[in-house]
C-alpha cells in the first residue's frame, strides 16, 4: 500500500489523483509548441475589461481573438420598455468618455421622425459640448497611450487637462460623465454665465497639451519604433470591416460624417480640416487623433463666437409621442461612426433601437490585425484602436 | 468653410439600383434614405451586387428587427391584475416583408456618401438565411450578435458562437417575446412621473438630501 493510499481518504485520493492529472495535462500543453495566452480581462493593458485569448507560436500570434460580453447591459432591449426622453439617461453610458456625444444621434433621430429641429442657438451649443466630448474622450486616449508602451508621464498631463474639459461640461451640464443634457427639440438649460470665457482659456491650454504631448510621444523614437509600420490596416480591409473614426482615416479614406452628412448640427459653420494618413499603422491612428484634438479646439473656438441668439427649445409637447416610422441618424463620435437605427410605432417609447457603436466595428478587425504580430504589438495595436468597453458591448 | 459637399445627394436613384438588382429586388421605398427589401434567397448575391457594381464598400452594421408587438407591452402592467387585451398583428416597416423576422444591413458607398439600407424576410420556419461575411468580413461579428439575439442562423457562418451571453443561455433576448425579467418582478415606476420638476408644486425630491 502507497503512502498516498495509507494517509488519504477515497475522495481526498481522488482529489489527489485529479490534481496530479492535471498537472500532467499542463506540462503537455506547455511542451507543444503552441501556446494559449490569455490578456485579461484583468489586465492592466486592457482597457475595461476587455479580454484576449492569443494562440501563440514562440512570440508570434497564430490566432488572436477579443472575448466580449463582460458589460453588455442589454441598452437595445432596455430601450423597448423606455420612453424617448429616457433612453438618453441610457445610451450616455455607451461611450462614457464623452457621454454627450452618445445622446446627439439618437436625439436627431427622434427629431427627424417627428419633423422638428432644434433652433439655431440650440444647435450650436450642442455642437460646442459634442465636440468638447470628443477632445476629453481623446485626450485621455492621447495620454493613455503612453502608458500603452510604458511612458509613465504623458498621462499624468493627459488628466489634469481632461478635468478641465470636464470641468466645462459639468459647468454647462451639472454632469461631469453623464451629462443627460440633450433633449428633443433641443437642450435642457441655456450656457451659464462667464463659461464662453472660461472655455476659450481652456481651448488654449489644451492646445498647449497637443503641443507637448507631440514633444513628448510623436517625436519619441521608441513610440515610433514601436508604432510605425505595426499593425497595417489596409483601406479595402477598414473598409469592409466598417472601421471608421480617426482608424478609417488612418487608412487613407478621406471621409468624415461631420462634414460630409448634413445634420441640424453647426460643423459647417466653422473653418476646420478632416485630417488623414496614407500608411494605415498605428503610428498613424495615433496621429490622426492628435490632428482631431486639435482641430476640435478649433472647432469651439469658432462656434464660440458665433453662437446665436434665440431660444434653446423648439415647440414640442410635453408628452412626447413620436410618428410611426423608421430613421438612421449618425454622428463623428470621438470613436467613429455612432448611430441608431430607431424604429417607432407612434408610441411613447421605441419599437425597436438598433445601436451601431464605433467600438464594436472597430473591435472585430482585431482577430485580422492581430495575426502573425509579437506578443507586446498586441497591446499597442489594440491601444491605438481604441475602444471603449461599453461601446463594444452596449 | 465645409460646404461644398453637403450639397451632395445623400440617396442613390431608384432606377440605378433597380438596374442593378434586377428581380431580386421586391420592394424599395425613398425618403431622407433609401431603403430596399430583396429576396430571401438572393440575399448574398444583391449585396455582392451592391458591393461590386455600385461600389457600396462599406459596411455600417446588420441586425434584425422582430415585428411581432410584444405581448407584455411595455413593461408597464400591474401584476395583480390581469394582463390588458392587446394587438399582435405583425406589421412590417419600411419596404414592407412578409415574415415576422427580417434582417438588415446598411452599407454605404465611401466616395459618394451613398448609403442604402437592406432588408430582407427571414423564413418563419427554418429562420435561416445566408452569411454574408464572405462579401462584408464585417458582418461576421454581427451576425453572431444578431445569432444569439434573434435566434437566426446564417448559413456558412463559421462560428456563431455566443459574443456576450453565457454558452448554455436559453432563448433570444431581443424577440418581442423574451420578457425583461427585472419588469416583470418590479413594476417600472416611470408609469408616474417619480421626479417632481425643479419648481414645482410638489418639490419634495429635493430635500431628501
Amino acid at each position: 500500500m502507497s503512502l498516498t493510499d495509507r494517509v488519504l481518504g477515497d475522495r481526498q485520493r481522488l482529489a489527489y489523483i485529479a490534481s496530479q492529472a492535471a498537472d500532467v495535462r499542463l506540462n503537455v500543453e506547455l511542451e507543444t509548441e503552441g501556446m494559449t495566452l490569455n490578456i485579461g480581462p484583468q489586465h492592466p493593458a486592457t482597457h475595461g475589461t476587455l479580454r484576449i485569448i492569443a494562440r501563440l507560436d514562440g512570440e508570434q500570434v497564430v490566432w488572436a481573438e477579443p472575448s466580449c460580453g463582460y458589460m453588455h447591459r442589454g441598452y437595445e432591449k432596455l430601450a423597448e420598455v423606455r420612453t424617448y426622453p429616457q433612453v438618453t439617461t441610457l445610451v450616455n453610458r455607451i461611450d462614457w468618455l464623452g457621454s454627450f456625444a452618445n445622446e446627439v444621434p439618437f436625439i436627431l433621430a427622434a427629431e427627424k421622425l417627428m419633423e422638428v429641429e432644434a433652433p439655431p442657438r440650440a444647435q450650436h451649443i450642442r455642437t460646442i459640448l459634442f465636440e468638447l466630448s470628443r477632445i476629453a474622450n481623446v485626450s485621455l486616449f492621447l495620454g493613455d497611450l503612453g502608458v500603452q508602451m510604458g511612458a509613465i508621464t504623458p498621462v499624468f498631463f493627459a488628466f489634469r487637462d481632461r478635468e478641465y474639459v470636464l470641468n466645462l461640461i459639468e459647468g454647462a451640464t451639472g454632469g461631469r460623465f453623464h451629462p443627460n443634457f440633450d433633449r428633443i427639440g433641443g437642450l435642457k438649460d441655456d450656457l451659464p454665465k462667464g463659461w464662453i470665457a472660461e472655455t476659450k482659456a481652456v481651448m488654449k491650454k489644451l492646445r498647449t497639451f497637443c503641443d507637448q504631448i507631440e514633444d513628448l510621444l510623436f517625436g519619441n523614437e521608441i513610440f515610433q519604433s514601436r508604432t510605425r509600420g505595426i499593425g497595417v490596416i489596409p483601406k479595402d480591409i477598414a473598409l469592409q470591416f466598417g472601421l471608421s473614426g480617426a482608424n478609417l482615416r488612418a487608412s487613407g479614406v478621406d471621409w468624415d460624417l461631420r462634414r460630409d452628412h448634413p445634420l441640424p448640427m453647426a460643423w459647417n459653420k466653422a473653418d476646420w480640416k478632416v485630417w488623414t494618413h496614407p500608411d494605415g499603422d498605428s503610428f498613424a491612428r495615433c496621429w490622426v487623433r492628435l490632428q482631431e484634438t486639435r482641430e476640435a479646439t478649433k472647432i469651439v473656438d469658432q462656434l464660440l463666437d458665433t453662437i446665436p441668439s434665440g431660444p434653446i427649445m423648439a415647440k414640442v409637447p410635453k408628452i412626447i409621442k413620436v410618428p410611426e416610422g423608421e430613421a438612421w441618424v449618425s454622428t463623428e463620435n470621438p470613436l467613429g461612426e455612432m448611430g441608431y437605427y430607431v424604429v417607432s410605432r407612434g408610441e411613447l417609447g421605441p419599437f425597436r433601437v438598433k445601436i451601431r457603436s464605433a467600438s464594436f466595428n472597430n473591435i472585430s478587425v482585431a482577430p485580422w490585425a492581430l495575426r502573425g504580430v509579437y506578443v507586446p504589438d498586441i497591446i499597442t495595436i489594440l491601444a491605438s484602436l481604441y475602444f471603449i468597453l461599453g461601446d463594444i458591448d452596449r | 468653410m465645409n460646404t461644398t459637399s453637403s450639397t451632395q445627394p445623400r440617396v442613390t436613384s431608384v432606377e440605378e439600383v433597380k438596374a442593378a438588382l434586377g428581380d431580386r429586388l421586391v420592394d424599395s421605398l425613398q425618403k431622407d434614405d433609401l431603403w430596399l427589401r430583396v429576396r430571401t434567397d438572393a440575399w448574398k448575391s444583391s449585396m455582392r451586387t451592391l458591393r461590386d457594381t455600385l461600389d457600396f464598400h462599406y459596411f455600417c452594421f446588420l441586425s434584425a428587427i422582430d415585428w411581432m408587438p410584444s405581448p407584455f407591452g411595455r413593461g408597464e402592467d400591474d401584476p395583480t391584475e390581469p394582463a390588458p387585451e392587446r394587438d399582435a398583428t405583425i406589421r412590417q416597416g419600411y419596404a414592407g416583408g412578409g415574415t415576422r423576422m427580417q434582417v438588415f444591413v446598411r452599407v454605404t458607398n465611401p466616395v459618394t456618401h451613398v448609403s442604402v439600407i437592406v432588408k430582407a424576410d427571414v423564413p418563419d420556419d427554418s429562420l435561416t438565411i445566408e452569411s454574408i461575411h464572405d462579401v462584408y468580413a464585417g458582418a461576421n461579428w454581427h451576425e453572431r450578435e444578431t445569432h444569439e439575439m434573434f435566434g437566426i442562423a446564417f448559413d456558412g457562418h463559421p462560428d456563431l458562437r455566443n459574443m456576450y451571453l453565457p454558452l448554455d443561455f436559453e432563448g433570444f433576448p431581443l424577440r418581442k417575446d423574451f420578457p425583461l425579467l427585472a419588469r416583470m418582478v418590479k413594476p417600472w415606476p416611470g408609469i408616474v412621473d417619480v421626479e417632481p420638476l425643479p419648481g414645482g408644486d410638489d418639490d419634495e425630491g429635493g430635500d431628501e438630501q
